[in-house]
């Protein structure tokens, strides 16, 4: 549990081609330290910094500032529970209370098995489906305690197919090889489009 | 320094509170409001940073013609016809509510913190708070300070997040290990777990701090401000000459802070000068006498120490006295001592700088370059120096702002790679003994074909490109990078720059506080006060003082060969190391062993005072007035604060003393009339006096008229115009091949002037007449000395500093002393592949004169075929491997069984 491994590595070194300036590739990067670890370890924060040319403090300060970066380790499912103002009328409270009892914690515990996280979540956008809820950020809507507890149950007996472990964002992988790439170019040493160039001559010209 | 001066052509009119005033260009509305007398409040501006707008403590109401709105004033230029009111409704109603919502967290515990007294926060909340806090609830609590490094620590619940801080860690010194952590109420600063703030310059952050989060360890619950007195002085632990204030409580010296100055500091310190206060108040520091009792210094009587060393000096010949050092001194101890040695006792051996340095006469012969000719913008810096943020840390800061910010090109030469490298244009490490090669490559006319010094040909050529295309000034910034190379390599390169750039100007990175003020004071072999030879000057002081040297002396290698060979009977060391700092420490052993009185003035013991026969106690900084010289060769003031331990005194004084027992009177009473006495003699410092020096709140550049500097005596308004028209002549001089020509008539016409106003000065005999001054000593290149071919299996050695090391100063200032990093022996990675060892194998660095065995770590930034070690560390002596006689420093590597 530590720095990046060998892939990663390989992985890090093609995100950070794809833009101009290293340091840019700081946050993909957080995402994929937590996609191998679940949470950011201080090894992979340091490691991030060398491989981007910052120092730590400066990674830490910037994922620590999203908080869907975990500094700590979280369960294996991080269930986010919205008690914001649709989900609150009806039922999110009583369903984020009925979660507590289901798992025996508490908003931003998690259960002894490793398996679960809840974090009493702000309003998640899906206000048309209230109450609803995330798992590793997958969206349920309109849930009962009823689905809640069938869904938690399912989780724990060896999990679904369409909830992978936490960290990872999408299964998906985005893979540019070197000869599709664009080409990153520093925006200083870019030349002026030329729509902009015409329209300054022409403006000259008037 | 605000100073009341013309509108300028280009300049903005804005009102100010119904008042109009002319900004400049692009002048922050913050900086035209408090230039005008109007001070709007402020947390997070900082006059010498970017602004960010995040304190909000600064809004006022401006009005562009769109009606008045609330605008924080750090983040706008002044416009035409900008209307500002920093009194309205509006902005005290702004103001109210910023500081209600600032002190909502800020704990009420004044009365236990160290800023209490002297905190903007505090002092604005009187001033434009609102009187009482609406907030009932509770404040947010956090783990009272925690350490961020060794030197500061962190209140978080005491912070406003105003950015300061950070901002300087990253902008000014460029060293982002401080950083907001998390977001919105729960925002902290704070470093990454177990990587401390360990900059160099992390006690900036705490003068900057608007509030008590970051204190000093060394000055926590010390004194309040209230009870604290302030005299401004120049810090003396390196040779930039920072302007700092000293403060004092009880007649103890309790901090150090900088104190704004254009020219040099612009109120930045290192942490070695900051917190060097402990080495002031160290219960170490002698004061009393002492003499040798057996294998003991005991105490004794001044009348008897004095005596003794008198007797030891009358009983020698002026070819076996020799005297090492003076950096340490002010101008006044180091003219009055070049007086004693060479006026009285005859002597010429005489040398300040420990063999780590340049041959004075090319340091003082060069045309040379202030810091802020080094970092005009858009000009290009030939850095050949030792590694700034190791040694001169604030000419790094400056550096790096010029490279940073004001497009500077910077091509760096140095045996190895240092804090500049990720600085310059092109960094170039050319193998030991062989740079001036390089150099000469870098400035020749046409491209290089083949490789040199080690350096492939395109990147040679590609840092030519750099140098030769650039349209701004040339400076070279020229010291001994690594002390196991001989100093002729150095000369060579300055020579070769000399011949092919005549337009360059040079900044001498010499390391030791006040050295470049020991050699204009003459405390060099060959050389006079007042940066003229022996030879030339031998008439201007032959009727001023006793006597004058027969011909020139022995630097302090050549001293201390002919006192291990029982040559010298008298070794004065004017607070003088040679034990510790002499690059070849065999010879500083012999030479000391060999000489048969030893008399040192100091004010702590060393290494070679320890062995000393007899030891002066001697005051030293904030103990004693006196004006010291930084690298630019800025004079400027040193003040007391406090007392000398016990009966310690100036070495001047020591100087005086020493030459009243042996029959001569040096002429003078108090540290005022010795510098009078330079400013009659010494050449190079005519005109100079208390009263000048005083008067020039960023010291005095010089010669004079070298730059703008008001002389205070005679017609201020007349000699200022002279002043200026020098300056525009060397200005415009300075891109022109003609320069040297232009220059040189200018100097021949102030020695003409200066030689009138010798004449006018009535402390000169009327009844002769005043001869001209002697000419100052110029450069001449030397000849290299031949570096030996290196064998397949060989390595030259780079001995370098770091900031903090076994140095008596930095050891005596308790804080300091833990920070000295050691050394390991650093070669490329490619030698360790070779020799087939990893990071923390033992190895044996073998050199003709003896091995040392130290842990191998593998370095990218040390060229193939050298070991980089770093000097004056803990455990392992590196000068033990140096012979001072040879060009370069060659090793042998092997593996410890």
């Amino acid at each position: 549990m530590a720095r990046l491994a060998p892939e990663n590595v390989t992985l890090a070194r093609e995100i950070i081609d794809r833009y101009p300036r290293p340091k840019s590739a700081l946050i993909p990067l957080c995402h994929l330290a937590q996609e191998q670890d679940g949470h950011l370890t201080d090894d992979a924060m340091a490691h991030i910094a060398e491989l981007v040319g910052v120092t730590p403090a400066e990674v830490l300060g910037t994922a620590s500032f999203y908080e869907m970066f975990k500094m700590e380790p979280v369960g294996r499912y991080m269930v986010n529970i919205c008690t914001n103002i649709a989900c609150q009328l009806l039922g999110g409270e009583e369903l984020l209370e009925h979660a507590e009892h289901k798992l025996g914690i508490k908003p931003g515990q998690t259960t002894p098995d490793g398996l679960f996280t809840i974090e009493d979540a702000e309003c998640i956008a899906a206000c048309t489906e209230a109450p609803c809820l995330q798992v590793n950020y997958r969206y349920f809507h309109r849930i009962t305690h009823d689905e809640f507890d069938a869904l938690v149950d399912e989780l724990a007996a060896g999990g679904r197919d369409d909830i992978p472990d936490h960290g990872t964002l999408a299964r998906v992988r985005q893979h540019i090889p070197p000869e599709r790439k664009a080409g990153s170019v520093v925006p200083e040493d870019r030349a002026v489009p030329v729509w902009i160039a015409a329209a300054a001559t022409e403006e000259a010209d008037a | 320094m605000p100073e009341p001066e013309a509108p300028p052509a280009d300049g903005v009119a804005v009102e100010i509170n119904g008042r109009e005033v002319i900004a400049r260009k692009g002048e922050l509305l913050i900086d035209a409001a408090e230039r005008a007398g109007t001070y709007i409040p402020r947390f997070c501006y900082h006059e010498r940073m970017r602004p960010v707008g995040m304190c909000r403590m600064c809004l006022v109401e401006v009005d562009t013609g769109r009606g008045p709105a609330l605008q924080p004033s750090c983040m706008i230029e002044c416009t035409p016809g900008m209307k500002v009111d920093t009194e309205s409704e509006a902005t005290k109603k702004a103001q109210d509510g910023v500081l209600e919502f600032l002190l909502i967290n800020h704990p009420l515990d004044c009365p236990v913190c160290d800023k209490g007294g002297e905190c903007p926060l505090q002092d604005q909340t009187m001033a434009y708070g609102p009187g009482e806090s609406r907030f009932l609830e509770e404040k947010r609590h956090k783990e009272k300070p925690i350490p961020i490094s060794d030197l500061v620590l962190l209140d978080r619940e005491r912070c406003i997040l105003c950015d300061r801080c950070t901002r300087f860690a990253k902008e000014v010194a460029g060293d982002p290990l401080i950083h907001f952590i998390h977001r919105g109420n729960n925002t902290e600063v704070n470093t990454f777990p177990d990587e401390p703030f360990a900059s160099y310059f992390s006690g900036n952050t705490v003068q900057i701090c608007p509030v008590g989060a970051l204190t000093a360890s060394t000055y926590r619950f010390k004194a309040r401000p209230w009870d604290l007195e302030t005299t401004e002085s120049t810090c003396t632990q390196c040779s930039v000459g920072c302007r700092i204030s000293i403060d004092s409580s009880r007649d103890e010296v309790q901090r150090f802070a900088g104190v704004d100055v254009d020219p040099v500091n612009w109120g930045w310190l290192c942490d070695k000068g900051r917190f060097s206060n402990g080495a002031v108040t160290s219960p170490d520091r002698l004061g009393e006498p002492l003499v040798r009792q057996g294998d003991a210094l005991v105490p004794t009587r001044w009348a008897d120490a004095l005596e003794r060393a008198a007797s030891a000096l009358r009983a020698a010949t002026p070819q076996s006295i020799g005297v090492i050092g003076g950096a340490r001194l002010t101008n006044e101890d180091a003219y009055a001592w070049a007086k004693l040695a060479k006026g009285v006792l005859g002597t010429d051996n005489v040398d300040a700088q420990l063999g780590d340095g340049l041959p004075a006469q090319a340091v003082l012969g060069l045309p040379r370059a202030t810091i802020d000719q080094v970092c005009t913008p858009g000009g290009t810096v030939l850095y050949l120096g030792p590694d700034p943020k190791e040694e001169l840390p604030v000419l790094f800061l400056r550096l790096r702002h010029a490279v940073v910010e004001d497009r500077a090109t910077l091509v760096e030469v140095s045996p190895r790679s240092s804090g500049l490298s990720s600085l310059a244009a092109a960094s170039l490490q050319p193998r030991p003994g062989e740079v001036g090669e390089l150099v000469r490559a870098l400035v020749a006319n046409a491209d290089s074909d083949k490789d040199v010094a080690g350096i492939a040909a395109a990147d040679v050529n590609a840092a030519r490109a750099l140098i030769a295309r650039s349209s701004g000034p040339l400076s070279v910034v020229l010291g001994r990078p690594s002390v196991a190379e001989s100093a002729d390599a150095v000369l060579d390169a300055a020579g070769a720059v000399v011949a092919a750039r005549p337009d360059a100007r040079f900044l001498p990175a010499l390391r030791r506080s006040n050295v470049l003020g020991a050699l204009d004071m003459g405390l060099a072999p060959g050389l006079l006060p007042g940066r003229v030879a022996l030879d030339d000057g031998r008439d201007w002081f032959a009727g001023q003082w006793p006597t004058v040297p027969a011909g020139a002396g022995l630097d302090t290698e050549g001293i201390l060969s002919a006192a291990a060979d029982g040559r010298i009977d008298v070794l004065v060391l004017l607070g003088a190391d040679p034990l510790a700092d002499f690059p070849d420490h065999d010879l500083a052993e012999r030479g000391l062993a060999g000489a048969r009185t030893v008399i040192a003035l100091d004010t702590l013991l060393n290494a070679s005072s320890r062995k000393a026969d007899i030891v002066l106690a001697a005051a030293g900084f904030a103990e004693k007035a006196g004006t010291t010289t930084n690298l630019e060769g800025r004079v400027s003031t040193l003040s007391q604060r406090v007392t000398p331990p016990g009966t310690a005194r100036p070495d001047w004084m020591l100087a005086a003393e020493l030459a009243a027992r042996l029959g001569a009177d040096l002429g003078f009473g108090d540290a005022g009339e010795v510098l009078a006495e330079i400013g009659r003699l010494a050449p190079s410092h005519l005109g100079v006096d208390l009263a000048t020096v005083a008067a020039a709140a960023d010291g005095l550049l010089l010669p004079l008229g070298t730059e703008p500097a008001p002389t205070g005596s005679g017609d201020a308004e007349h000699e200022g115009a002279e002043a200026d028209a020098a300056a525009v002549r060397s200005d415009a001089a300075d891109d022109t091949e003609a320069a040297q020509a232009e220059e040189a008539a200018a100097t021949e016409a102030e020695g003409d002037a200066t030689a009138d106003d010798a004449e006018a000065d009535p402390a000169v005999p009327a009844t002769e007449p005043a001869p001209a001054a002697p000419a100052l000593v110029s450069f001449a290149a030397g000849v290299p000395s031949p570096v030996p071919a290196l064998d397949a299996y060989a390595f030259r050695l780079v001995a370098t500093r770091k900031l903090y090391d076994q140095g008596t100063l930095v050891q005596a200032s308790g804080h300091l002393a833990g920070l000295a990093p050691g050394t390991t022996a650093r070669i490329h990675p490619s030698d360790a592949d070779r020799l087939g060892v990893a990071a923390g194998d033992r190895v044996v660095v073998r050199s003709p004169r003896t091995s040392l065995t130290l842990p191998v770590h593998p370095d990218a930034g040390v060229p193939r075929g050298a070991v980089a070690l770093v000097l004056n560390q803990a455990e392992v002596r590196v000068a033990d491997l140096v012979d001072a006689d040879a060009s370069v420093t060659e090793l042998r590597i092997e593996t410890a069984s």
